[in-house]
């Protein structure tokens, strides 16, 4: 219980920086709703404006292409269903979106289809789980006028592997199709820049980047008007109503810059930290495989992803075990019942069951030292040689 | 000792894994996910497998402030439980699924799970009792409730597989448990117990095997012979079965019948009188000891169903495979398929799974 925790998950949410903590709790002492005409409203605009120009700014969009939601999930299923809704007719029905999409992104898309008459088409990722653009390019061209919106996201949440955005870009312009892409993890780890990419709409959350849970923002151009999930008071541009969140706004806005800033410096040094732990599990564990890109740079990984087969074990008894020893890191994904699942982006990426079962993501962040490191490669062994013998009784009961 | 507290979401496996941790154990608790799909099984009070009873599990691992984990055994529990369930029926027998979980799932594959991973022992919510004998081996005992024991379930169990089991309930009633639970903070204190089986939903067995199975038509007799009905599939009935048959007709003499008989092959259904399900021997396979096995006859007592009564009885060892069992109070409703298991006043001997039955002489003539 008292063992020192060493977290490696941060790519599942990542601790608040210091500043973002002190502007948060600042602006939660204060009143005001920021639709409110009276001093008080005013003033909560004036944080809910100076923050909005301030991450615009730092993503390289402007202000009033900044809709405010409660994180990623919202801002995907925005721009997801309420472009399918804008632009649908019944010679415009497709969807295109790639094989690793996170869940946020992939249940509004399967949810459409479902229920909504989308017809989606799955863009297939290579072995280091990168969208294969010839395959792409043959889906806009198949019929470019049927596509309602086409999305790939930025980096993939379990194996960092980056997606040539501007490929996919170019691919779609020509044709008018919007395209969307989820920047949920590559926000804060490589440099982001909306207005140059070229897309029509981003997501990014808080959280992920050192700022509050609860908020997050698509970043989408004026020209494009998806239909609202939420209707009611006609906040954000109508796209999304409800009272802004001035405190969870503010934080974000501190997180990203302090994080922008930031951000070189960082990454160099958050990659040196993944080489080490990468040396060390392979030199402690020979047939360990590193999945995904082996290369860094924002045209192939993000620097704080180390994501890891080990062969003959399984991913939750590894999960265990670290976590019994105070090391915190992720199998990928589990359902609601917190049932580990074989990760759909491993089985995309050609993996079988077994391996996608047996693998783990450790990830790193801006908190992330080289003690933390060192106690992974520490314990590992142990764990290891337990969650292969683990795996040994199994299949002897099968 | 490191301990594994298998935690369905229910008061009792919560209450039994903060005993464990009163006792000084380091425990951590475990969920099984035993569904392929977690919402096809039955959700909310009624059962163990739902995406509530993970959380409840977890709500009660944190009051009790252990580590929790949930374990994915559904592989396992779909192969060695529900499959074997399926193939019981359509060979006409009658199979307790929950006897085959323990024995195959909760104290084999987990238990096996637990030692790999470092740990000791399986504690679970069985109300049943374990004591050291003189010699060091480990005895299974009814539970102190006897309306609440569930040492019939557990009969199957090993000695090598009860030095590795902890059964902190065994020594209460299951009011204390709940009253303790409440004193604990424990929000499962009031949740109503789980009956019938987990993995049907509604508890409509027939209706999920004829699912299952697909329409196997067959027909329902008398003792004569004679043709009452057509069924949809002899895996509807059970033994000793009286409500539900539909016969149309009442008998020449006007009492219930009951099933008496069912033969898988044809799939014909045989219906009787009461007194003619009347059984005294047994024959059992598959014999379990919980300690060694038995060289003279054995003079015991014997239980043929969860909750059932005791029956004095005299057993025989015939070969390693096979038991008879003879039994001095006659039993009604005996279906093969049916666990057998062997009690020495409190004491759990070993157990069967019955294969053959022969009913008392009077009823055969």
């Amino acid at each position: 219980m008292d063992v020192a925790r060493s977290y490696l998950d941060h790519a599942a949410t990542t601790p608040m920086l210091p500043e973002a903590i002190e502007v948060m709790s600042r602006e939660l002492g204060r009143v005001g709703n920021a639709s409110s005409l009276h001093a008080s409203g005013r003033a909560a605009r004036r944080v809910v404006e100076e923050s909005r120009e301030l991450i615009a700014e730092r993503l390289g969009a402007r202000p009033s292409e900044l809709v405010f939601t409660s994180g990623g999930t919202e801002a995907n299923n925005l721009a997801i269903k309420g472009l399918f809704w804008a632009r649908r007719s019944p010679e415009r029905q497709r969807i295109v979106f790639s094989s690793i999409e996170h869940h946020a992104l992939l249940d509004p898309v399967t949810w459409l289809a479902a229920h909504e008459g989308a017809r989606i088409d799955v863009t297939p990722v290579d072995r280091q789980g990168r969208i294969q653009l010839d395959a792409l390019h043959d889906a806009v061209e198949q019929n470019p006028a049927d596509i309602t919106v086409l999305t790939t996201m930025w980096a993939n949440n379990e194996m960092g592997t980056i997606q040539p955005i501007r490929e996919v870009v170019e691919l779609a312009r020509a044709h008018g199709i919007p395209v969307h892409s989820d920047a949920v993890q590559a926000a804060g780890y490589v440099p982001l820049d909306f207005t140059s990419s070229e897309l029509d709409a981003m997501t990014v959350t808080a959280h992920k980047l050192g700022g509050p849970v609860g908020v997050g923002a698509l970043v989408i151009k004026r020209d494009v008007t998806p239909t609202p999930l939420l209707h009611g008071g006609g906040q954000e541009r109508d796209l999304r109503s409800g009272t802004v969140g001035v405190a969870l706004i503010a934080a974000f806005a501190k997180a990203l810059d302090v994080t922008v800033a930031r951000q070189a410096e960082q990454a160099s040094r958050i990659e040196r930290l993944r080489q080490r732990l990468v040396d060390g599990i392979t030199r402690l564990v020979p047939d360990a495989v590193v999945n995904g890109d082996p290369h860094s740079g924002h045209d192939h990984r993000l620097p704080n992803i180390a994501h890891v087969t080990f062969p003959g074990c399984e991913g939750d008894a590894m999960l265990m075990l670290f976590d019994a020893q105070g090391v915190e890191v992720s199998t990928g994904s589990a359902c609601a019942a917190g049932v580990p699942q074989p990760s759909h982006v491993l089985l995309a990426m050609g993996f079988d069951e077994i391996a996608a079962r047996g693998s783990l993501r450790f990830s790193l962040g801006h908190s992330s030292t080289e003690a933390d490191v060192d106690r992974v490669l520490e314990v590992l062994p142990a764990v290891h040689e337990r969650a292969r013998a683990a795996r040994l009784v199994r299949g002897g009961t099968r | 000792m490191r301990v594994i507290a298998a935690m369905s979401g229910g008061v009792d496996s919560a209450v039994a894994a903060a005993r464990a941790v009163e006792a000084g154990h380091d425990v951590t608790g475990v969920h099984l996910a035993l569904s392929r799909n977690p919402r096809s099984y039955r959700s909310g009070a009624r059962g163990c497998c739902s995406i509530e009873d993970a959380g409840d599990a977890r709500r009660a691992a944190d009051t009790i402030g252990i580590p929790f984990y949930v374990w994915d055994m559904s592989d396992e529990f779909a192969d060695e439980v529900v499959e074997d369930f399926i193939a019981e029926y359509t060979a006409g027998r009658t199979p307790n699924p929950c006897l085959r979980c323990n024995e195959k799932i909760k104290f084999a594959a987990v238990l096996d799970r637990a030692l790999a991973l470092g740990f000791d022992a399986v504690a679970t919510g069985h109300y049943a009792q374990l004591r050291t004998a003189g010699d060091g081996t480990i005895e299974m005992h009814r539970a102190l409730d006897h309306g609440k024991d569930q040492s019939y379930v557990l009969g199957v169990l090993t000695q090598e597989q009860l030095k590795r089991s902890l059964f902190p309930l065994g020594g209460d009633t299951k009011n204390v448990v709940r009253a303790e639970a409440e004193r604990r903070g424990l929000q499962v204190a009031h949740k109503p117990d789980s009956h019938d089986i987990c993995f049907i939903a509604d508890g409509d067995n027939a209706g999920w095997l004829s699912e299952k199975l697909g329409p196997k038509p067959g027909q329902i007799v008398d003792e004569d012979g004679r043709v009452l009905r057509e069924h949809e599939g002899a895996y509807q009935f059970t033994i000793g079965q009286r409500r539900g048959l539909r016969l149309g007709v009442p008998a020449d003499d006007g009492k219930p019948r009951f099933v008496l008989d069912i033969e898988p092959v044809s799939g014909t259904v045989t219906v009787g009188p009461r007194e003619h399900l009347l059984v005294d021997t047994l024959e059992c396979v598959r014999p379990l000891w919980c300690g060694a096995s038995p060289t003279e006859p054995l003079e015991c007592t014997v239980q043929l169903r969860a909750h059932g009564a005791e029956h004095r009885a005299r057993v025989t060892v015939l070969d390693d495979d096979r038991l008879q069992v003879a039994l001095l109070d006659p039993a009604d409703g005996i279906a093969p398929g049916q666990a057998c298991v062997i009690y020495d006043g409190t004491r759990v001997v070993g157990s069967g799974t019955i294969s053959r039955t022969e009913r008392v002489a009077a009823a055969r003539s």
